[in-house]
């Protein structure tokens, strides 16, 4: 799916990266705690998550990940959107819930790719 | 590729909003250089949990990257507290940072197991009271 296909999904709206819309996410990950999402190395991949800080847009950055979910409505602040629009991935905000957001998307067919 | 580039970075202790600079000014360089993207990505991964380390645990240091047609080395080296006992702090879940770390999203106790996967070496050099010299080899 696209990462329009991940708003879609989860009714969210689009923070910065609207140029990103169309990019193909092959799996995903929901996670609060960083390195958590940094032992997951996958290519193409969005992150859901409740924590909102700049380590969250640095750990995608690391990770190459195409595009970061706010869960529960959070909003990143201003620092947050420029580090995230320079370095390429698209911020997205949903009103669901981590349970509910994840089972969305997987519902759909995306998937958190095999254990390692 | 030139035949070898030295960087060095000075990581300020206590400035969580800047941790994950130097292992992004890293990601850039190598990319820049041509290095396949799985490589960069195991070096920012390794740095970046290493820098995060050394702000949370260290009160900062020092790092250094030498990269060498063959591999990217990486020596991040600190004056803080040292590691009391290296096997415990190599499993994952392990952690004695602090709840305030925690609520930032990391201190999950996988710095080091992170650190350690992603890099093809790891070497740990640890005093008490004096500091801690983590040698991390990525190999191109």
């Amino acid at each position: 799916m696209t990462v329009k296909d991940v708003k879609t999904i989860l009714d969210g709206s689009i923070i910065c990266g609207e140029e990103y819309l169309e990019k193909e996410v092959h799996t995903a990950c929901g996670a609060d705690m960083m390195s958590d999402v940094l032992a997951f190395s996958k290519n193409q991949s969005v992150l859901l998550t409740g924590l909102c800080n700049p380590q969250v847009v640095r750990t995608a950055e690391m990770m190459d990940i195409v595009c970061i979910v706010f869960v529960r409505g959070k909003k990143p602040d201003e620092g947050m959107i420029s580090l995230a629009k320079e370095r390429g991935i698209a911020l997205l905000t949903t009103d669901h819930r981590m349970f509910s957001a994840c089972g969305l998307l997987y519902e759909q067919g995306l998937r958190g790719g095999a254990c390692s | 590729m030139s035949d070898q580039l030295h960087l060095t970075y000075n990581i300020s202790p206590d400035d969580f909003t800047r941790a994950g600079e130097a292992s992004s000014d890293v990601k850039g360089k190598l990319k820049q250089m041509g290095v396949s993207p799985e490589a960069v990505r195991k070096v920012a991964i390794a740095m970046y949990e290493g820098e995060i380390n050394m702000v949370i645990h260290a009160n900062g240091g020092t790092i250094n990257i030498i990269v060498s047609p063959d591999e990217v080395k990486m020596i991040l080296e600190d004056e803080g507290p040292g590691i009391a006992d290296i096997e415990l702090a190599m499993q994952a879940g392990y952690s004695t940072a602090p709840d305030k770390v925690r609520s930032l999203g990391f201190g999950a106790g996988m710095g080091l197991p992170n650190m350690k996967k992603y890099s093809d070496q790891m070497k740990i050099q640890t005093e008490l009271g004096v500091g801690t010299t983590v040698t991390m080899t990525v190999k191109l």
